[in-house]
């Protein structure tokens, strides 16, 4: 137990006023709605049985936390032995971001006090069957993993070296159960053939969800790197950072290969020159947010750049949340009696209420747990 | 048991909305507020306070002008539904006589079954928290009346004879029957015995069904690739991911082990040795 980070910073800044303020607003949210339901605090109906909840605190939430399990991988599974050192982090934001999702369901599920109804009533053919299991057993994994840090902290030496001897397993189970409901998250709207529109509707899309979660999780790493270096204080492993962002454009080139392959073999290329609201959207994600992150990756000047890592890094993040809202809510058609949707501010006081939670509860393990291990340029010891 | 079926005749109907309102006299319905929006059609959609929603469209009719045309929106009894297959926790349910009926006990109120629909059929009770206890709710082919042995109680209530119960193979031929006799009434088509895999609700009209309010479908049921994925692809990569990480694995570690023993480096730390 070498070489941590003495965190110092004042007890009660303005920040933590704030967030805490946001938390309680959606505290007091949820409460409403578990007394008057949903339609209460939302714009659901029945025609958007699927809000901003499910599309970014369910969908983009669950992929902005694939750093976790990506980073796990690498470390403990394809010798990456050297990027140790962002693992704590990863596993951290990765179990927030679980944890997150939870608490969103929580509020957006109409019978909340069911949800452990999936271990007992069982629908294999029901892809939300699938995203349940794994997102639960996932968090129980990233629970495990996290683990070590509050062993450590209290000097639990036991479990400790329990997990320790679990952590290969851990991490196969991980990388096996990300994968499998990164992709059927996609899989869900698979179900939508008629309603979704032809340019985001394939049943390739479990394969395009799984591939983008696959290249923001290393964008993840970077962006929670970059604003935790500043905020804490604390230095930068930026050597590691490029190394890292070395794997995304080949796993962004796989995205668009297969997405334009998708609509090729489908005969659907047609519609890209419709110029219409999907079409504009693909083409929007493809350049914007895909091509050129791809490039600007690909440069060793941004690689070794702080800068222009936390800009690449936000465009990744930025089109998988893009692409989320086109398949989760934008590209479905509505029928013609059906009322538009548009999210009720309740409802981003909830979703913003979540974050909060997670960054007060990210800025709480930093000060309070050994998160983050001294790096100065080789592998700190574990 | 033989498959129940519900006719829906187009031609027939008169707009009277008789069904509607049978069917929340039945079911106990209370009365929903509504808003002009222009149109007979009243409320706009099914909801969970009204099952059953007469739309009415008007129609180009060559040199009349314009003509009414009146569609029935209601659960179609799907013969392979896609609520049920969304479904996780199996709170919808098919039964063997046609109707698709939901538990309530067993809901956790996740929607999807609202999302999967192509007819846009499920709802759900917004108004309610967790006291009352939202549940979903549709058409249930008035199940507690079929057990009685009565007919449901749209089809009783009809007065033009544009509704029709019976079993699904008879109103197949009943329907087909019609198109053949007064093929200047009908389109040559019956809806729902081959849209989205089959329906138990079966339709005939004079004008286009996309005029009636119904999808354009094909004779796919609607999760076919969906459960395709969850019986075929889900298990292939769940075994494939467990092998080929497993493998990875093995492989990086068995290059360190050699590189360690060459007296290599040695960088690769110390985690091999210690599990």
């Amino acid at each position: 137990m070498i070489g941590r980070i003495a965190l110092r910073r004042p007890p009660i800044s303005p920040a933590w006023v704030v967030l805490g303020g946001l938390i309680v607003l959606a505290f007091v949210v949820a409460m409403i709605r578990y007394a008057n339901g949903l339609g209460a605090v939302s714009n659901l109906n029945d025609n958007t049985a699927w809000g901003l909840w499910i599309t970014f605190d369910l969908l983009c939430g669950v992929a902005l936390a694939s750093g976790a399990f990506i980073t796990a991988s690498i470390v403990y599974l394809f010798g990456g032995e050297k990027y140790r050192p962002l693992l704590r982090p990863a596993i951290l934001t990765g179990f927030l971001g679980y944890l997150m999702v939870i608490v969103a369901l929580l509020v957006d599920l109409g019978h909340p006090e069911r949800i452990w109804y999936l271990i007992i009533f069982w629908n294999p053919h029901s892809v939300m069957f699938e995203v349940g299991w794994c997102v639960m057993l996932y968090t129980f994994v990233l629970a495990l993993e996290f683990s070590p840090l509050v062993f450590e902290r209290f000097g639990m030496e036991a479990p400790r070296r329990l997990i320790h001897t679990l952590i290969i397993p851990l991490a196969i189970a991980g990388a096996t159960l990300s994968t499998l409901h990164q992709s059927s998250l996609g899989s869900l709207y698979v179900i939508l053939p008629d309603q979704l529109h032809e340019v985001w509707h394939t049943p390739l899309l479990p394969l395009m969800f799984w591939l983008t979660a696959v290249a923001v999780g290393p964008a993840m790493v970077i962006l929670e790197s970059i604003i935790s270096s500043r905020v804490f204080r604390r230095g930068l492993e930026l050597d590691l950072l490029g190394g890292l962002a070395r794997v995304i454009p080949f796993v962004l080139a796989a995205y668009i290969a297969v997405k334009i392959g998708d609509l090729a073999g489908s005969g659907e290329l047609g519609l890209l020159t419709e110029w219409d609201l999907e079409s504009g959207l693909f083409w929007l994600e493809i350049m914007g947010f895909v091509l050129l992150p791809m490039v600007l990756f690909s440069l060793p000047a941004v690689r070794q750049s702080r800068a222009w890592l936390l800009f690449s890094a936000l465009l990744v993040v930025s089109g998988v949340i893009l692409s989320r809202f086109a398949v989760g809510l934008i590209a479905i058609d509505k029928p013609e009696f059906a009322a538009s949707y548009v999210p009720h501010p309740l409802e981003f006081a909830v979703t913003i209420g979540v974050v909060s939670a997670g960054i007060v509860a990210f800025g709480l393990v930093a000060r309070y747990l050994p998160l983050f291990t001294e790096y100065a340029g080789s592998p700190a010891e574990e | 048991m033989a498959k129940v079926a519900i006719l829906f005749d187009a031609f027939r109907c008169t707009g009277c909305r008789g069904c509607q309102v049978a069917c929340k006299q039945w079911n106990d319905l209370p009365a929903e507020v509504t808003h002009n929006t222009g149109s007979y059609q009243n409320p706009p959609r099914v909801s969970a306070d009204t099952w059953l929603v007469m739309q009415f469209r008007e129609v180009e009719n060559g040199d009349d002008g314009v003509a009414w045309a009146f569609g029935r929106h209601a659960c179609m009894h799907c013969l392979h539904p896609a609520c049920v297959s969304a479904c996780p926790v199996g709170a919808l349910y098919k039964t063997d006589e046609g109707p698709v009926l939901y538990r309530d006990d067993r809901c956790i109120g996740c929607r999807y079954c609202m999302l999967a629909c192509p007819f846009e059929i499920p709802t759900f009770q917004w108004g309610d928290g967790l006291f009352e206890g939202a549940e979903i709710k549709k058409c249930t082919f008035c199940i507690d009346r079929l057990s009685a042995g009565m007919e449901p109680a749209c089809v009783h209530t009809c007065p033009s004879g544009a509704l029709m119960y019976g079993e699904r193979d008879e109103l197949i031929a009943v329907a087909e029957a019609r198109i053949r006799e007064h093929p200047e009434r009908y389109l040559d088509h019956v809806y729902g015995k081959d849209e989205a895999g089959g329906t138990s609700l079966l339709y005939i009209s004079p004008v286009p069904f996309e005029e009636l309010g119904m999808p354009e479908l094909g004779s796919a049921p609607i999760q076919e690739d969906t459960e395709d994925i969850m019986t075929k692809a889900t298990p292939a990569v769940l075994v494939g991911m467990l092998i080929g990480l497993g493998g990875i694995y093995w492989v990086v570690r068995r290059r360190q082990e050699m590189m360690v023993k060459k007296g290599g480096s040695g960088r690769s730390g110390d985690r091999g040795a210690s599990s």
